[in-house]
């Protein structure tokens, strides 16, 4: 009796407690500040090469769609293919990239832009982008360029193993590196959280090694279990996605920008009964509660938007001078095309003039040899008789 | 700020650095507060068109091109450029920083069969390829080339930073400049090609995306992926080059023009039936001009009309223009007039074949194969072929072939009509392992219908094990070689250079009436080299492990193996029987 008194007393302080906690986070600076990023970005990386992992591809390019989708921008999204599945000669309808059979959703779609794709798709690569280490002329579009505000999306996809995941089916990245690189980046306050997602037979054993904090990851299986693809179309021939990701699609597609769905929704997508596979997550380096992490957090971008109330005068545009090309006193000649195949020239076109250097060491190298020898053989009396 | 691409805005809109207003009054070029002297308020305007040529096999030939003129000159002292209307932003600063003079660079999917198709208007070789010419002022060309690989693999989302010193030739008398300049050094152009490189939406789309109206108005609203990709041949290219701004050709104006060429099969996208409209080949009608061009139009070829094709809506407008050494009438339709459009406010046109006809043979074309047999040696034949009645030209060909084919130029023989043609020009540049490609230029006459065989032996070279692609039984492309010829013209060519000249025939200038500049490709080689299997490392292990194992363990045995006697143990029994024996002294059991 006195026990459900004191329930009844513990349900009405709590419900008191939320009232008031709800009354806080309406408010707009509040809630703004509360998630702690202030942009978004994805890394999306297909690693499979070959038409019949037609479901890598398709599986990377959902969750770019659903990533576009809920507000990432393509400057901020760096998506990795390491094959061309829609324009490739065995796709009987080309440009397009389907997620389920009967050709109902074209993940590819009219406005794709792939950073890294074919060859480019490598372990040292990705990891260079992870790690902000690339070449001076990377142009931006394929650079991370986060910084420590930023929440991270990273999602690969591929064929994988117990610690390692294979690339283009000739190397493989262990996840040890992946720790580390993750560690590399949190030294160098490249992210503000990151949610790692992976697709892969044993995909939990990826993220068994890391050691940052404020990662949270997903995988598709547990170690010692495969992930299995969806379905496949005889249409196109091989199978179009695989279970998870399908399952994580259909619940994006659900999700809008506003939409306050959790990571615990995200942790219940497909369950054992659907997947075959038991999904993995791992929230002991995140700091939040995942319960309290908006799943736009990751998957959606976030615009800073300060509103003002000031007015700002506009100064009235100042008419620049019309400037003339070129004086009038100096004498304007005619441009000319070039002759595009002057045959008479071209016959008598003398050799490029090569520029002079010097003997290189093989040469050299070959010359010392000979005098060595014949001076050796007869002997350096014998000069004066050579010259 | 040095960087040539793109910068921190998150607006989408201004990504590409377009600017979003179509307003036409000028706009204070004194933003930037470092800008030196304020920037001239340069002119420029916008012309898109669309050229549609049925042709004789049942498929149709659609050409588009937007060209964006630009009365300003990036390199002149003392101008800084900061203000962009409707010429890309991305393009206009990655050609200052370069000191570009000319680009182009063309994505293709497909091989063009001249044979069957007749010329293209801009003719460009499979995978992508990419020419500069750099202005004189630069020293470091090779660094300016490396550098400006990057930045458009990143703009056009295509690998092109695989383009270095491996696949970079300088042809010395191909590639002459399209522009305007007199000079014509050698060492300021580079030209590459990746035949490997795929050509998809990812191209497509930032291509678009430089067009002033992008995809939304205009012509190119017909630029749908999945019809353009469902074709046997497409090919996306920008143009870059100075031009003259008017006919005393005094100054000089930026001429950008990107150019799409498709050709629509008939039995994959027409689906056999010789029938086809703006709806059938793109799944979009035509419903404005974008207001940004000065001019918007759809050019049919109708030459072959009425025998052979009917055309609907009907127009009333003609024009006749001298393309690739034929006179051509076209139906003009404009869509800057309101009535093209009629009562349904959007044109689709028809066009319906009733018969059959002759197509007129191409004067040039050429064919490449690959001969032999085996890993080791094999040998690389060009055909050309002159099919002009009587008359003989001279055609430049050139092969840029990669470092691991080995080529005997010793072996290289030029041969019409089964006789020796000894070439009037060679220029060969041999390959160095790893660092440069072969490049051979030969200025060959053709002798009048006839056919010309360029033969030349090769070793295949074994690469390192890291040298070898993911996929290395596919086999290592070979690029395109390159034909250019002045081909002798049949109707008088036009050297006049006008304004109001149809886009398409106004792209290579024109110096002589009787004949026309052609270019053609010839077919990418695929060849295999000997390729380790990389398979089965884990066999080799064991296989290696086993022989080492069964060879040296035998000779260990041999040398350390002893053979001593055993005496077989006995039973229980006997042993306690043995035991007592030993105890009384007596000689025990066996």
């Amino acid at each position: 009796m006195s026990h459900d008194l004191l329930q009844m007393h513990l349900k009405a302080v709590i419900s008191c407690l939320v009232i008031v906690l709800y009354k806080v986070h309406t408010t707009k600076a509040g809630q703004f500040f509360s998630s702690g990023h202030t942009n978004n970005w994805a890394v999306l990386v297909c690693t499979s090469r070959f038409w019949f992992n037609y479901r890598h591809v398709a599986n990377t390019l959902s969750v770019y769609r659903s990533v576009k989708r809920l507000g990432i921008p393509d400057s901020h999204i760096v998506l990795m293919l390491a094959d061309d599945m829609a324009c490739n000669y065995r796709n009987p309808k080309p440009a397009t990239v389907f997620s389920h059979k009967n050709m109902e959703l074209n993940v590819y779609g009219d406005d794709v832009e792939v950073d890294y794709r074919g060859y480019e798709v490598t372990v040292e690569n990705f990891l260079r982008v992870l790690t902000g280490r690339l070449p001076p002329s990377t142009p931006r579009s394929k650079r991370l360029l986060s910084d420590d505000r930023s929440n991270i999306l990273i999602y690969l996809t591929g064929h994988g193993g117990n610690g390692f995941l294979k690339f283009q089916d000739s190397e493989e990245i262990s996840n040890m590196e992946l720790a580390d690189a993750f560690e590399q980046m949190w030294q160098k306050r490249r992210y503000n959280e990151l949610l790692f997602i992976i697709d892969t037979c044993q995909g939990a054993s990826m993220y068994e090694r890391f050691y940052s904090p404020n990662l949270m990851a997903l995988a598709s299986s547990q170690v010692g279990e495969d992930s299995l693809s969806h379905q496949p179309d005889l249409g196109i021939g091989v199978h179009l996605m695989d279970k998870y990701t399908f399952y994580l699609l259909e619940f994006l597609e659900e999700v809008h920008p506003a939409s306050q769905a959790n990571m615990n929704d995200l942790f219940k997508v497909c369950p054992q009964s659907q997947c075959v596979s038991t999904p993995g997550h791992r929230t002991d380096l995140f700091q939040r509660d995942p319960g309290s992490v908006l799943i736009t957090d990751f998957f959606g971008s976030v615009r800073k938007v300060e509103i003002t109330k000031d007015t700002i005068n506009l100064t009235s545009p100042v008419e620049p001078p019309i400037k003339r090309s070129g004086s009038s006193d100096i004498q304007i000649e005619s441009l000319t095309y070039v002759d595009q195949l002057p045959v008479a020239e071209i016959i008598h076109q003398k050799p490029k003039q090569k520029d002079w250097h010097p003997p290189d060491g093989f040469i050299l190298g070959l010359w010392t040899l000979i005098l060595l020898v014949f001076f050796q053989t007869y002997g350096i009396k014998h000069l004066k008789h050579i010259f | 700020d040095s960087d040539p691409v793109g910068f921190d805005s998150l607006d989408l809109n201004e990504r590409r650095g377009r600017s979003t207003d179509a307003e036409l009054d000028r706009r204070d070029g004194t933003r930037t507060s470092e800008a030196l002297t304020p920037a001239a308020a340069a002119r420029d305007e916008f012309q898109e068109e669309l050229v549609i040529r049925p042709l004789h096999s049942g498929d149709i030939y659609a050409s588009f091109q937007f060209r964006t003129l630009w009365d300003t000159d990036f390199l002149q002292e003392g101008q800084k450029v900061s203000h962009y209307r409707l010429f890309p932003k991305s393009l206009g600063q990655v050609l200052s920083k370069f000191s570009v003079r000319e680009l182009h660079i063309s994505f293709t999917q497909g091989f063009w069969r001249t044979m069957q198709w007749g010329q293209p208007f801009i003719p460009s070789p499979p995978g992508a390829e990419l020419w500069v010419w750099f202005h004189d002022t630069v020293s470091d060309v090779d660094g300016n080339w490396k550098e400006l690989t990057n930045v458009l693999s990143g703009i056009f989302c295509a690998s092109l930073n695989f383009i270095d010193l491996t696949n970079t030739v300088q042809p010395s008398a191909s590639f002459k400049p399209l522009g305007l300049g007199n000079a014509t050094d050698h060492r300021f152009l580079r030209y590459a090609t990746l035949p490997r490189e795929i050509v998809c939406t990812e191209n497509l789309t930032p291509w678009k995306k430089l067009l002033p109206c992008g995809s939304k108005a205009g012509l190119a609203v017909l630029l749908k992926s999945e019809k353009l990709f469902h074709s046997s041949f497409h090919s996306q290219a920008v143009h870059i080059r100075p031009v003259c701004q008017d006919e005393q050709c005094t100054s000089k104006a930026w001429e950008l023009r990107q150019t799409l060429n498709v050709v629509f099969d008939l039995y994959t996208a027409g689906q056999g039936k010789k029938e086809w409209s703006l709806f059938k080949m793109f799944s979009r009608t035509l419903t404005e001009a974008c207001p940004l061009a000065t001019s918007s139009k759809v050019y049919v070829d109708i030459t072959d009309n009425p025998e052979l094709f009917e055309l609907s809506p009907a127009t009333p407008l003609l024009s006749q223009a001298v393309v690739l050494g034929d006179r051509r009438t076209y139906s003009v339709y404009d869509l800057s007039r309101a009535e093209t459009f009629g009562q349904l406010r959007s044109l689709n046109l028809l066009l319906r074949w009733k018969g059959d006809g002759e197509m007129l043979r191409p004067l040039l074309h050429a064919e490449r194969y690959v001969a032999g047999f085996g890993l080791q040696t094999g040998e690389i034949h060009t055909v050309i072929y002159n099919n002009h009645p009587y008359r003989a030209f001279p055609v430049l060909l050139m092969d840029s072939v990669p470092w691991y084919l080995q080529l005997y130029i010793h072996t290289l023989t030029v041969t019409s009509k089964s006789r020796d043609n000894k070439p009037s020009y060679i220029h060969y540049q041999p390959a160095k392992d790893r660092h440069r490609p072969h490049l051979l230029e030969m200025l060959i006459q053709l002798p009048p219908h006839s056919m010309t065989e360029v033969t030349v032996q090769f070793e295949r070279a074994l690469l390192k094990w890291t040298e070898y692609t993911p996929d290395p039984n596919h086999g290592f492309y070979v690029g395109s070689s390159v034909v250019s010829a002045l081909v002798p013209s049949m109707v008088a060519m036009n050297t006049n250079f006008t304004q109001d000249q149809p886009l398409f025939s106004s792209f290579v200038p024109v110096k002589e009436e009787s004949s026309y500049f052609v270019r053609v490709y010839t077919e990418p080689l695929l060849v295999n080299l000997p390729t380790p299997d990389f398979s089965m490392p884990y066999n080799v292990i064991c296989l290696t492990c086993t022989v080492v194992a069964v060879g040296y363990g035998s000779f260990y045995n041999l040398l350390t193996r002893t053979f001593q006697v055993d005496e077989p143990s006995l039973p229980l029994a006997k042993r306690l029987a043995n035991l007592i024996r030993r105890i009384r002294g007596v000689p025990l059991l066996t």
